[in-house]
């Protein structure tokens, strides 16, 4: 299995979470919105975020639904679940926790 | 959370199981609309539309597998792989037809084997008895194991010990039970009062007796049937309740029914009644209550340890309480160190439990052989399939997945084969445990098959399933794909040792050790078959009778034995007849035994005995009649009764034994116990007389009319018919006394039951080393079949270069030769270690037998050329020319 190598691993739940949080949206939208809103900095595979998508409805954190999309085709959309809200609250926390930390670290001045 | 978790969970996975269609579809779309809008954002870069869509499908990375990994996702994969698994095993399996029923006839034979075993191990071993809190419940083993002690013993057992919450006890009765239509004989338990209690039991109807009953000899004439013995004389009866029956002719009352699974506390012989202890001399003919002396008082004793008493302590009190008994009563007792057993097996447990273990062993061993040969067989497959399980890896399946394929194969093959022999070893077990392997005797093999062997069934088909699938791994781990599928299949003819060499070899090992197994214990039973009984058991008919079921009372008991043995004279073609009290040897495992002591001797404690020889009171013609030699002196007349002097006669071994020989012996006096002088009139050979596996025992015979018993054997030697025979005794015995019960059976007939054992080890090894030779043919045959169809090229250029027939077989077949002799070797030396084990159960086992040795080499070298004949037929007849031109 491929893995978006330069993804810390786990985060990339938390940013597909984060962004049908806000709205919901299919697959090809939400590879669309990473790019996008990363500028290009997380590179996510369009190989690896389909099992992720998947895993995530699995965990009962997204749930699915056929809907027209913008250009008017069927597409797969997804959107958040009650679940889903929670572990995104806690994955957040976790992250902010995580990432504080590490600046933490990384600003350490040499003695 | 985990809650609300399934609820979104659970129908989708229903879906994706069961509206897979939908699913796959969906998915397709969804990747598809991805696709779309991908190969649009190409073009729009100006590139054209197939150049888009390569560089779309190259972004998903494999769309195949990225769609494997979202069905990994749906967690369903797991059995829908398997699903897929099976079909396609099932299907590669029913296109070699041979090898899947080859691997399954193996696995069912091996598995079959281990569940039998297993089923007896349960049934006689792991199975506690059928009453409540089995688990604190032990019996006390007196003194050599024999379980026999005295009745006052018992009661002073009971009552000195600080162990035991009570103490029950019981002993063996044979009567006449009569209710009022049809006397039959029956068998059952003399108990003590509290047995009941003591085992915590409620009646099934009515109810039981107890200690508050007994109030002194022949005080409580009640009956408890079993439930079984209720069902089938009294046809399930409920008014059997307060009805009165006869036993040897005394009225006794029917108090109540046992429960259906309770079977008295010995595993082999199940007793149609129970009876109080106390009432014991009314069936017996002699009351042993106050018989310190006699230890035919009671069989066993046995009782709950109090909470917090280990059995050690148990112990240590026990033998503390027979010291203490040897002090007060040194003439009628010897103490010897008791040991606690537990109920069930007694001093059986002793010898079934190794032996069973021994066999679970060796059943062991045939499943470990059965695994390696198929694990070699399936080695030998992966490898003929290496060609597809390249091609496989070349179109994307990981080598996770083809490993599981061929386990998948391996445990559908082992739960099929486990299936079919748990089927059979059912059968058998239910066969077993239903069959009466001596007629007219309560014995029977408690093996009824439970939930236990089904659960062991089924474990040992998988673990063996992964055992033998796991085999080909580390082949398949290393297939490259690019080679494989370039060069085709390899034909290396390896001359490292390969894992396949080895499974072979020790598989022909195990199976050596299996056929030299069987061979000693059938020599051994060959042997004891033919030796020295010290009597002559062909031709020769047996009559029991117990006069005391006729209600004679002791004093007209000789008179009536006398008319017996004249009557039986009269009957045409008979030669000798002669009659012996109680059971006449090697007759159902029973034998008194009796201290003697020297003529000087003063101090007669039991424990200063000269010797402990078996003791038989036979009448004048006895020795004629069973065909015992007379070595010297003479043997008894009818004027050796109560007005004559006490006399004996004794075999060899006693008279080597007090009076250093033969002829010393004849003339001379000995002591009993009770201080009689006895003078030796005679010596006869020596002989057999409890079991056919004992050392050689001394023994005295007595004079019949000197010490009478209403029990007895008529022994008639006769070479008529046996079955007119029989008949015409009957009748005859009948004309004396119609309310006689007789028993008739030839002493051949009766021997049986002292070769059961030995016939039994003898035929469950021999069935065990039937299957190692079985196991090893198929091994041996896949191996030099595999070898040689793998190297036809290479032996049909050997031929079209000359070689000759010896040095084509040397080629095709020397290597399965050498595994066949190095395994031979290995298992043979293994067998005889192993054999001395043997010893122990079958009669003069003894491994360093010349014939084993020789058999067993013999054996191994023709299976090794039976299972070659066909792969060397095919070697043989490679047409070089035909095969060239194929390849």
């Amino acid at each position: 299995m491929s893995r978006p190598s330069d993804l810390v691993q786990g985060t990339l739940d938390l940013l597909l979470l984060k962004i049908v949080a806000l709205e919901p949206l299919n697959g090809w939208a939400i590879s669309q919105r990473l790019k996008q809103v990363s500028g290009d900095v997380l590179q996510v595979s369009d190989g690896s975020l389909y099992p992720a998508l998947h895993k995530l409805e699995q965990e009962g954190w997204i749930s699915a639904e056929w809907k027209a999309s913008e250009n008017n085709r069927r597409a797969k959309f997804y959107s958040l679940t009650r679940l889903g809200r929670r572990q995104l609250q806690k994955e957040a926390a976790n992250w902010t926790r995580l990432s504080d930390a590490i600046t933490q670290v990384v600003r350490l001045e040499e003695a | 959370m985990r809650m609300e978790h399934w609820f979104y969970a659970v129908p989708l996975r229903l879906r994706s199981l069961f509206r897979r269609r939908q699913v796959e579809q969906d998915l397709d779309e969804e990747l598809q609309y991805h696709l779309e809008r991908k190969i649009e954002e190409y073009i729009a870069q100006g590139l054209t539309p197939q150049q888009s869509r390569h560089a779309a499908l190259r972004a998903m990375d494999g769309l195949t597998q990225r769609k494997e990994e979202c069905r990994d996702m749906w967690r369903v994969n797991a059995i829908d792989n398997t699903l897929q698994d099976i079909r396609y095993a099932l299907r590669v399996l029913a296109k070699s037809p041979a090898f899947t029923i080859v691997a399954v006839v193996t696995l069912a034979l091996a598995i079959g084997a281990n569940a039998v075993v297993f089923g007896v191990l349960n049934g006689l071993i792991l199975r506690p008895l059928n009453v409540s809190q089995a688990e604190s419940l032990w019996g006390t083993e007196y003194g050599d194991g024999s379980g026999w002690q005295s009745y006052p013993n018992y009661v002073d057992l009971r009552d000195r010990n600080r162990s035991f919450d009570d103490l029950a006890a019981f002993k063996f009765v044979f009567v006449g039970l009569d209710t009022g239509k049809d006397p039959s004989l029956a068998g059952g338990y003399a108990t003590s009062g509290n047995y009941f209690d003591v085992l915590r039991i409620q009646p099934y109807l009515g109810r039981f007796f107890h200690r508050s009953d007994e109030h002194g000899p022949n005080s409580a004439p009640y009956v408890v049937l079993t439930w079984a013995y209720w069902h089938t004389r009294f046809q399930d009866d409920r008014g059997v309740v307060g009805r009165t029956v006869r036993l040897d002719k005394h009225p006794f009352t029917i108090l109540g029914v046992a429960p259906p699974g309770f079977q008295g506390t010995l595993l082999f012989v199940s007793p149609d009644f129970f009876m109080p202890i106390v009432n014991q001399e009314q069936v017996d003919g002699e009351s042993l209550l106050n018989a310190r002396g006699s230890n035919r008082g009671i069989f066993e004793a046995q009782g709950h340890l109090k909470p917090g008493v280990t059995p050690t302590q148990a112990v240590a009190d026990v033998n503390a309480v027979g010291a203490y008994l040897e002090k007060i009563y040194p003439k009628e007792f010897g103490h010897k160190s008791s040991s606690l057993a537990r109920p069930g097996l007694t001093s059986l447990g002793r010898r079934v439990r190794p032996f069973v273990a021994g066999l679970m062993l060796l059943a062991g061993l045939i499943l470990v052989a059965a695994c390696a040969n198929l694990g070699s067989l399936f080695a030998a497959r992966a490898a003929d399939r290496s060609r597809e399980v390249a091609l496989r890896l070349a179109l994307g399946a990981s080598r996770k997945r083809i490993l599981r394929q061929l386990l998948t194969e391996a445990v559908l093959i082992s739960l099929v084969g486990g299936a079919a022999g748990l089927l059979g070893s059912v059968v058998l077990l239910r066969r077993l445990s239903t069959w009466q392997p001596f007629p007219g005797a309560s014995v029977h093999v408690p093996v009824t098959p439970d939930a236990k062997i089904y659960a062991v069934a089924l474990v040992l088909a998988l673990v063996s399933g992964f055992l033998f699938g796991i085999v080909p791994v580390r082949q398949v781990l290393r297939t490259d794909p690019y080679q494989i599928v370039k060069a085709g299949p390899t034909g290396t003819v390896g001359r490292r040792i390969t894992l396949r060499d080895v499974l072979l070899a020790v598989q022909i090992a195990i199976c050596a050790v299996l056929v030299t197994s069987s061979m000693v214990a059938v020599r051994g039973l060959v042997r004891s078959l033919h030796s020295n009984f010290g009597f002559e058991p062909r031709n020769t008919m047996l009559a029991a009778t117990n006069l005391a079921m006729a209600g004679y009372s002791v004093d007209k008991v000789p008179a009536m034995q006398r008319r017996m043995i004249d009557a039986m004279e009269t009957i045409p073609g008979v030669e000798r007849v002669g009659l012996v009290n109680n059971y006449p040897p090697l007759v159902y495992v029973a034998a008194t035994r009796a201290n003697v002591f020297r003529e000087e001797a003063t101090d007669l404690r039991p424990s200063n005995a000269a010797a402990v020889p078996y003791r038989y009171d036979i009448s004048p013609e006895y020795f004629h009649a069973a065909g015992t030699t007379l070595l010297a002196g003479r043997s008894f007349s009818w004027h050796d009764d109560n007005n004559a002097p006490p006399v004996a006669v004794v075999n060899r071994g006693f008279a080597g034994k007090i009076f250093g020989s033969v002829t010393n012996a004849v003339g001379r006096y000995y002591k009993m116990q009770d201080g009689t002088r006895v003078q030796v009139v005679g010596v006869v050979e020596d002989g057999k007389y409890l079991s056919l596996t004992e050392d050689q025992q001394p023994a005295m015979f007595l004079p019949f009319l000197q010490s009478p018993s209403s029990a007895s054997y008529l022994v008639v030697r006769s070479t008529r018919d046996p079955q007119q025979l029989a008949a015409a005794m009957r009748s005859k015995l009948r004309e004396l006394d119609a309310g006689l019960p007789v028993g008739t059976r030839s002493w051949n007939s009766l021997l049986e039951v002292v070769l059961f054992p030995s016939r039994v080890a003898t035929v469950s090894l021999g069935v065990l080393g039937v299957m190692g030779a079985m196991l090893s043919i198929t091994g041996i045959f896949g191996m030099a079949a595999y070898s040689v169809s793998k190297r036809l090229r290479e032996l049909g250029i050997r031929i079209a270069l000359g070689a000759q027939r010896k040095e084509v077989l040397g080629a095709a077949l020397g290597r399965a030769f050498k595994l066949l002799a190095f395994g031979s070797a290995a298992g043979l030396f293994l067998g005889l270690l192993a054999s001395r084990v043997l010893a122990s159960i079958v009669y003069q086992a003894t491994p360093r037998d010349p014939v084993v040795l020789a058999g067993v080499s013999l054996v191994m070298l023709l299976l090794g050329l039976l299972a070659t004949w066909i792969p060397a037929q095919r070697a043989l007849s490679i047409d070089p020319l035909r095969l060239l031109r194929e390849e």
